[in-house]
């Protein structure tokens, strides 16, 4: 074992800036997520004849295929319909699209935990179907599961290293590239591995305490 | 897809070598699961602080940067793994960790009583274990475990970056050598999500011999909740 401490410290501010690029692929593609997400709910949950199956199919097909596939099939197939896309635009898009098939389910749950009594008061004061879903059901079935989603915007941090694979530059990318630069692995993929454990850890405790919190 | 019909068989040939990959990992997964779940529950400290370091390790960073750190990392260590072994290892754990929790969770899940009873009956704390203990929490084990199993077999996707010949490293070796690009893809798309789906089926078997009322019917086969993925925070 020879670890450089001098050859670390040097590294780190790239590395840093990588982190940067991982924590922007997370917030994008979050935000992608969450509202394609919602989108999906609301669609299979409306039982539109078609439209809520066909929906339906393609979130399990999504969740039950690998997301470096997707992001393979979409970095090589836009290109050949003329769509050139740089890697980081289409890594968002495939870790986001990915994402919202989770997500959707996330907000399924939520929605069927609004009590029908809520629904049928909707009804009565024969709410539009608009306001219904944003004065009603969504304000409660939303609060319900942020500890879910952010939970899963975490596991979106971690799983954004996936996309080093379609040449996104971001924090495994780069520990990757210093690697291959120096032919030393061992500091910059140890900093990079760290670096990820301290964003996830704290960001997975403080889910938990939330957790806590809105279930009381 | 007659451009790509003479290269089927190669395909084929990686979805085993992927098959293979996830049933191996998955086996180190369980080792690891029991080991490290009931570790965290272990009364000596230092054991539940070495089984918990281990878990939030392990779940606070992602599979791939794990796989490369054991495949490009450890021969610094003097440690030059084949890649198939770097992969297996790299699964194992990744799975190992978030499995072990669900071993931990099952067992707190078994009425207190219980352990009480076996206790009061003077079994030894292996017997209790497993005669009493675990025959109650492995059902309760069994979804979960599906989930990790779908999780694995996507994230052995990954093993083609360190060089391992699964369907995706094929894929891509067809996909250079014939340009049908999309096809490919979406082929192996469709033979993942095949997979996945066997590999749910499989769990749900078994969860349906372990319940005491359950008889494998069709109708309760075919309810498949695997694909849903393990939860994050599980």
């Amino acid at each position: 074992m020879n670890w450089d401490w001098a050859f670390a410290w040097e590294i780190i501010p790239r590395l840093l800036d990588g982190l940067v690029v991982t924590v922007e692929i997370t917030l994008a593609g979050s935000v992608i997520a969450m509202v394609l997400g919602l989108v999906i709910a609301i669609v299979r949950f409306s039982k539109v004849p078609v439209l809520s199956q066909v929906v339906g199919g393609l979130v399990q097909f999504i969740r039950g295929t690998p997301l470096l596939v997707q992001a393979f099939f979409l970095f090589y197939v836009f290109p050949s319909y003329g769509l050139t896309l740089p890697a980081l635009t289409t890594g968002i898009l495939a870790i986001g699209i990915h994402y919202s098939a989770y997500a959707a389910e996330v907000y399924r749950g939520g929605i069927e935990s609004v009590p029908r009594g809520q629904w049928e008061a909707a009804t009565a004061l024969s709410l539009s179907v608009r306001r219904r879903w944003t004065g009603v059901v969504l304000p409660q079935a939303i609060r319900a599961v942020i500890p879910s989603l952010g939970n899963y915007v975490i596991a979106m941090f971690k799983d954004s290293a996936i996309l080093a694979a379609i040449t996104v530059v971001e924090l495994l990318n780069t520990a990757q590239a210093i690697g291959s630069d120096s032919y030393r692995y061992i500091e910059p993929l140890t900093l990079a591995g760290l670096l990820y454990l301290l964003v996830s850890y704290p960001a997975a405790r403080l889910i938990r305490g939330l957790e806590h919190r809105l279930a009381t | 897809m007659s451009a790509i019909e003479p290269f089927l068989p190669f395909l084929l040939r990686g979805a085993l070598v992927t098959l293979q990959v996830t049933l191996l990992g998955l086996a180190l997964a369980l080792v690891v699961a029991f080991v490290a779940g009931l570790g965290r529950l272990s009364s000596r400290r230092p054991l539940r602080w070495l089984a918990g370091g281990f878990i939030e390790v392990f779940r606070g960073t992602s599979v791939v940067v794990q796989l490369f750190w054991f495949f490009f990392a450890l021969p610094f260590f003097g440690l030059q793994l084949q890649p198939l072994v770097a992969a297996v290892l790299a699964l194992g754990l990744n799975g190992g960790a978030y499995a072990a929790e669900v071993v931990r969770g099952a067992v707190l899940a078994v009425p207190r009583g219980q352990g009480e009873a076996a206790t009061a009956l003077n079994m030894s704390g292996y017997t209790r274990l497993r005669r009493v203990i675990l025959p109650q929490a492995l059902p309760l084990m069994l979804p979960p475990f599906g989930n990790i199993s779908v999780d694995l077999l996507k994230a052995s996707a990954l093993v083609s970056l360190v060089t391992v010949s699964d369907l995706t490293f094929r894929a891509q070796t067809v996909r250079s050598s014939t340009g049908e690009t999309a096809l490919v893809f979406a082929l192996i798309l469709v033979i993942y999500f095949v997979l996945a789906l066997a590999l749910a089926l499989a769990f749900r078997m078994l969860e349906l011999r372990a319940r005491s009322d359950g008889r494998p019917t069709l109708a309760r086969l075919f309810r498949l909740d695997a694909l849903a993925g393990r939860s994050p925070s599980a």
